[in-house]
C-alpha cells in the first residue's frame, strides 16, 4: 500500500534533509554539527525515501551501492590522515590552508580535518543505508 | 590441501632454487659467525641494538658472547648441511619451496633467539621457533598422525611459552630492565626477592616444555613425524636446545639456590635415565635417536643444575658433541630409509658392502656418541663424570644416573650405527645402494669433526667452550680443561665401567627389550594422558558453550545484564561506595517533564502488548534523554541521540511489521519477573551514576580542550574538534567499525539468499 501524500512529501523532505545534512557537515567545526551528525541526517533522508517509495527506488536515487559509499568514505578518512605525513608530521595531524587570509580575517579555511569529516559523513551514511536497505529488502 | 591436485606436477626450477637459496643463506651466516670466533675467544662481547618499541622498552638488541656464538655456529653450520641434504632428500617433492621457506624461517628465528639481548624480543623469536616447528612437523599435512603430533608440539611448547612470558615480565619488573646483559648483574636482587619462586617456576615451565624434560617429554618422540632433515635439525641439534640455552643464559641470575639445584637435578636425571631405557627398546631408527636426544637434553639440564666449573664445562662440551653426532646420525637414518625403504632395525643388517661411506660416517658418529677415545664424545663423557662427581647435590646419585644413561647410550649407538652395517644380513623392501653425494656431505663432515675435535680439542676449547663457560657463570667459574688423557682417575675408571656395561647390555639387547616392553605396558602412558587432558579441555569448552550459547536472544540478555547486576551491584555493596542519594535542589518544570517522559515511556514498554507501542515507548525514553543533553548544553550529543533514536524506531518498525502482536499466552511467562529484573538493573546503573557524579571531577582534560580547541585546531565546537582532530585516529577506528558492522549485517542478510538463487 503506497500513500500518495507520503510519497510526495518524502520527495520534498529528502531534498531538504540532504541539503541540511551537508550544511550540518560543513558548519560542524564551530557550531553543533559535523560529519557524524550530517551522515545520520543524510541516512535518515534516504530511509524516509525508502519507506515512502520503496527500496529499489531509493537505491536508484542513491546512484552508488551504499556499501561502496561506506568504503570510499573510509578511504577518504585514511587519505586525510596521510596528508600530514606528506608534510612530514605525525599521521592525522590537521593541515590547514587559509585562502585569502589577511591580518584580521582568516579568509576561507580549508583543511585535512574537513576531508576527514567528509569521510566520516560517507561512512556513517553508507553503513546505515547498507544495513537498512538490506533489512527492508529481506522483510 | 593442494596435495590432491598437484602431486603429479614435477618440481619447477624455482622450487629447486629455493633449496640452494636456503643453503646459501645458512652458509653465509656460518661464515659471518666464524670470523667472530677470534674476538669472542679473546673475551669480547659484540653488540648491535635497534630501538623497536621504545615506549615499552623493547629493543632489537643482539649480542654475541661465547654461549650465543656456540649456538649460532651450530645453528648456521648444521643448518647449511641440512639444507644441502634436503635438496636431495626431498627432491621432486611438490612443496619443496614451502619446506625451505619454513626451514629458513626457523633458522632465522633460532638465531634471533640465541642472539637476543632483550627478553621480550627473545620471547618473540622463541614463539617463532615453536610456530615454524609446528609447520615442519605437520609438513606431511595429509597424514592425521603428523597433524596430531604437530598440534601436540605446538600446544605443549606454546603453553610453556605463555608461562615463560609471564616469568619474563616478572623478571623485567623486579630487575627494572628487559636487557639480559643488565639483568645478569642483578642476580642477588632477584634471588632474594619474594617473587623468586614464582619467577623460577614460570621460567622453568617454559624451558622444560621446549627442551622436553619429564613430564613434558612426550611431544618430542611424536615430532619424528616430520621429514628426517627436520628431525636432524630442529628436534635434535637446535630447537629443543632452546630451553637449555635459556637455562644457561639465565644461570647467573636464577641459579645458585637449592630450588634451582634440586629441580634441575631431579628433572634432568629422571629424563636422562627414563629416555635411555626408552631408547634401547625402540625398533625404529628415528625413535631410538629421538629418545637419545631426550637423554642428552636431560643430561644438559642435569649439569646446568650445578654451579661448578666442571659441570658447566661438561654441559658446554656435551652440547657441541651431541649436536655433531646426533645431526649426523639422523641424516644417516634418513639415508638408510631412502636406500632401503625401511627404518626398522630388525630388517636391517649387512649394509656395509652396499653403503661403505655411510657406514664409515655412521661408525665415526656412533663412536663419538658411545664415548670412545679419541673422539670428542670421550672428552665429553670424561667431563660429565668429573662434573657429576663435583655437583653439590648428590654426586653418587648423579654419577650413577650419568653412568647408566651413558651405558645405554652405547647400546643405542650400537643399534643405530653398528648392527645395520656390520652384522647379519638385510631383508629390506628395496635393495640397498650408496647415497647421493649431497646426502653424504653432511653426516661425513659432522662425523669427521667429532673425531678431529677430539684429537685436537683446543680447536673448540679456546674460541667456544671457555668463553661459553664464562658467559654461563658470569666469569666466576674456572672452566675445566678439555683433554683426552687426564691420567688414571675416577672419571677414567667410570668410563671403563660404562663401556663394559654398554657392550654387555648390547649383547643381551633382545632380552632387555622384552623386559622393558613388559615393564612399559604396566606404566601409564604420557601420550595417552595427553589425549585425556585434551578431551577434558574440549569437554569443558563444549559444556560452557552449551551453557552460555543458547542461541535465544532473551537468555543472552539475561546473561549480559545479570553479570552487570551481580558484578557492578555487588561491587557497590562490597566497597560501600554508594553513599545514598544526595539532596537535589532547583528542579524546574523542564526537569519534571523529562522525568515524566522517561517513567511513562518505560512503563508503556513494560505493559503493552504491541511491539510497535513498546518501541515507541523506548523512543520516548530516548528523546527524554536527548532533552537532558539539551538542558545541560550538549547540543551535538542531543542531535546524535535524537537521530539514532529515530533510526532505531524506523529499523525496528520495519522488522516488527512482520511479527505478530504479543499476547500473554504467546509465552513471556516471566514478564513480571523481567520487569523486576530490569528495574534492578536500572537502580544499579542509577546508583553508579550518582556515585560517579557526586565525586570530584578532574577538569584537566576539559580545560586543555577548552583552551587549545580554537588556538591549535581553529574550531569552536570542542566535541567536533576532538572527534576530527585531537582524537582523529580513534574516530578513524570507530568509523572503520561502523563500516565493517554495516557490511557484515548486509552479508548476513543478503548472503544465503543469493546462494539459493
Amino acid at each position: 500500500m503506497r500513500s500518495v501524500i507520503l510519497t510526495a512529501g518524502a520527495r520534498l523532505l529528502v531534498a531538504l534533509l540532504l541539503v541540511f545534512s551537508v550544511f550540518m557537515l560543513l558548519r560542524g567545526h564551530n557550531v553543533p554539527g559535523g560529519g557524524f551528525i550530517g551522515g545520520l541526517i543524510g541516512a535518515v533522508g534516504f530511509v524516509v525515501y525508502a519507506i515512502a517509495c520503496g527500496t529499489s527506488e531509493a537505491r536508484e536515487a542513491l546512484r552508488l551501492p551504499p556499501e561502496r559509499i561506506a568504503i570510499v568514505g573510509l578511504g577518504i578518512a585514511l587519505f586525510s590522515g596521510f596528508m600530514a605525513m606528506v608534510m612530514q608530521e605525525d599521521p592525522f595531524t590537521g593541515q590547514w590552508l587559509f585562502i585569502g587570509a589577511t591580518e584580521t580575517d582568516k579568509g576561507l579555511p580549508l583543511s585535512s580535518v574537513l576531508v576527514f569529516d567528509i569521510g566520516v559523513y560517507l561512512v556513517v551514511m553508507g553503513a546505515i543505508l547498507t544495513l537498512v536497505f538490506a533489512l527492508e529488502e529481506e522483510i | 590441501m593442494a596435495a590432491a591436485h598437484d602431486s603429479s606436477q614435477p618440481a619447477s626450477p624455482g622450487q629447486k632454487m629455493a633449496g640452494w637459496a636456503g643453503f646459501l643463506i645458512a652458509s653465509s651466516f656460518f661464515v659471518f659467525f666464524w670470523q667472530m670466533m677470534g674476538p669472542v675467544g679473546a673475551g669480547e662481547t659484540l653488540r648491535w641494538s635497534y630501538e623497536w618499541v621504545p615506549s615499552l622498552g623493547i629493543a632489537l638488541s643482539f649480542f654475541v658472547d661465547g654461549l650465543s656464538l656456540t649456538f649460532a655456529l651450530l645453528i648456521s653450520g648444521i643448518g647449511a648441511l641440512v639444507m644441502l641434504y634436503s635438496t636431495k632428500y626431498l627432491e621432486g617433492h611438490q612443496h619443496l619451496a614451502r619446506f625451505f621457506l619454513y626451514l629458513t624461517l626457523f633458522m632465522l628465528s633460532m638465531l634471533g633467539l640465541v642472539l637476543s639481548d632483550n627478553l621480550l624480543s627473545l620471547f618473540v623469536f622463541w614463539e617463532l621457533t615453536s610456530i615454524t616447528s609446528y609447520l615442519l612437523i605437520g609438513f606431511s599435512h595429509t597424514s592425521a598422525d603428523s597433524r596430531r603430533s604437530a598440534l601436540q608440539a605446538l600446544l605443549v611448547t606454546g603453553g610453556g611459552g605463555l608461562a615463560l612470558l609471564a616469568g619474563f615480565v616478572l623478571i623485567g619488573w623486579v630487575a627494572g630492565t628487559y636487557e639480559l646483559s643488565e639483568i645478569r648483574a642483578q642476580g642477588d636482587l632477584i634471588r632474594e626477592h619474594g617473587l623468586y619462586l614464582t619467577i623460577l617456576v614460570l621460567f622453568l615451565l617454559g624451558a622444560f616444555t621446549k627442551s622436553a624434560q619429564i613430564p613434558f617429554h612426550f611431544w618430542l618422540p611424536n615430532a619424528m613425524a616430520a621429514p628426517t632433515p627436520v628431525s636432524a635439525y630442529l628436534h635434535s641439534a637446535t630447537m629443543v636446545k632452546g630451553g637449555v640455552y635459556l637455562m644457561a643464559r639465565i644461570h647467573p641470575t636464577l641459579a645458585e639456590t637449592d630450588v634451582w639445584l634440586w629441580t634441575l637435578t631431579t628433572a634432568g636425571a629422571a629424563t636422562a635415565v627414563f629416555a635411555s631405557f626408552m631408547a634401547v627398546k625402540q625398533t625404529d631408527l628415528k625413535q631410538i635417536l629421538a629418545y637419545t636426544t631426550l637423554m642428552a637434553l636431560g643430561t644438559l639440564t642435569l649439569f646446568l643444575a650445578a654451579d661448578t666449573g666442571y659441570a658447566i664445562t661438561a654441559a658446554m662440551t656435551f652440547l657441541v658433541v651431541h649436536s655433531l653426532y646426533k645431526a649426523a646420525l639422523f641424516m644417516i637414518a634418513g639415508i638408510i630409509d631412502h636406500s632401503t625403504g625401511t627404518r626398522e632395525i630388525d630388517q636391517l643388517g649387512g649394509l656395509l658392502k652396499a653403503m661403505p661411506i655411510t657406514a664409515g660416517a655412521a661408525a665415526l658418529a656412533a663412536l663419538s656418541m658411545a664415548g670412545f677415545p679419541p673422539f670428542l664424545g670421550f672428552i665429553g663423557k670424561e667431563l660429565k663424570y668429573a662434573g657429576a662427581l663435583a655437583v653439590q647435590s648428590e654426586p653418587v646419585l648423579v654419577a650413577g644416573a650419568v653412568l647408566l644413561a651413558n651405558a645405554l647410550m652405547l647400546v643405542a649407538a650400537g643399534l643405530v650405527a653398528f648392527r645395520p652395517f656390520w652384522r647379519g644380513t638385510h631383508s629390506t623392501p628395496v635393495a640397498p645402494h650408496e647415497a647421493h653425494w649431497r646426502l653424504l656431505v653432511g653426516p661425513v663432515i659432522l662425523a669427521i669433526l667429532g673425531a678431529l675435535l677430539g684429537v685436537n680439542s683446543d680447536l673448540i676449547a679456546k674460541p667456544l667452550v671457555v668463553p661459553g663457560v664464562s658467559a654461563i657463570s658470569s666469569g666466576e667459574l674456572e672452566p675445566a680443561e678439555l683433554k683426552l688423557w687426564a691420567g688414571v682417575n675416577l672419571p677414567l675408571i667410570l668410563s671403563g665401567i660404562t663401556i663394559a656395561l654398554g657392550i654387555f647390555l648390547l649383547a643381551f639387547h633382545r632380552r632387555m627389550r622384552a623386559i622393558l616392553n613388559a615393564m612399559e605396558a604396566r606404566l601409564p602412558s604420557f601420550d595417552r594422558g595427553w589425549d585425556v587432558f585434551l578431551d577434558m579441555v574440549k569437554g569443558s569448552a563444549a559444556w560452557q558453550t552449551r551453557a552460555l550459547q543458547s542461541g535465544v536472544m532473551r537468555y543472552y540478555l539475561y546473561i549480559v545484564f545479570g553479570t552487570l547486576l551481580v558484578a557492578v551491584g555487588g561491587t557497590l555493596l562490597w566497597t560501600g561506595a554508594f553513599q545514598g542519594v544526595p539532596a537535589i535542589e532547583g528542579l524546574q518544570v523542564k526537569h519534571w517533564i523529562v522525568v515524566v517522559l522517561i517513567v511513562a515511556g518505560a512503563a508503556l514498554t513494560t505493559i503493552t502488548n504491541s511491539r510497535i507501542a513498546a518501541i515507541a515507548g523506548l523512543g520516548a525514553v530516548g528523546i527524554a534523554v536527548a532533552l537532558i543533553f539539551i538542558i545541560y548544553g550538549a547540543p551535538d550529543v542531543a542531535i546524535t541521540q535524537l537521530l539514532v533514536e529515530t533510526l532505531v524506531v524506523v529499523l525496528f518498525a520495519v522488522a516488527a511489521l512482520k511479527l505478530p502482536t504479543l499476547r500473554p499466552e504467546d509465552g513471556f511467562p516471566n514478564r513480571k519477573l523481567d520487569a523486576l529484573f530490569a528495574s534492578a538493573i536500572g537502580l544499579v546503573v542509577a546508583a553508579v551514576l550518582i556515585t560517579v557524579t557526586t565525586g570530584p571531577i578532574n577538569r584537566r582534560l576539559t580545560d586543555f580542550f577548552e583552551q587549545s580547541s580554537w588556538i591549535d585546531a581553529y574550531g569552536r565546537n570542542i566535541v567536533n574538534v576532538i572527534l576530527v582532530d585531537f582524537r582523529a585516529l580513534d574516530t578513524f577506528g570507530e568509523i572503520a567499525v561502523v563500516a565493517v558492522a554495516g557490511i557484515a549485517a548486509w552479508a548476513i542478510l543478503k548472503g544465503p539468499k543469493e546462494d539459493a538463487k
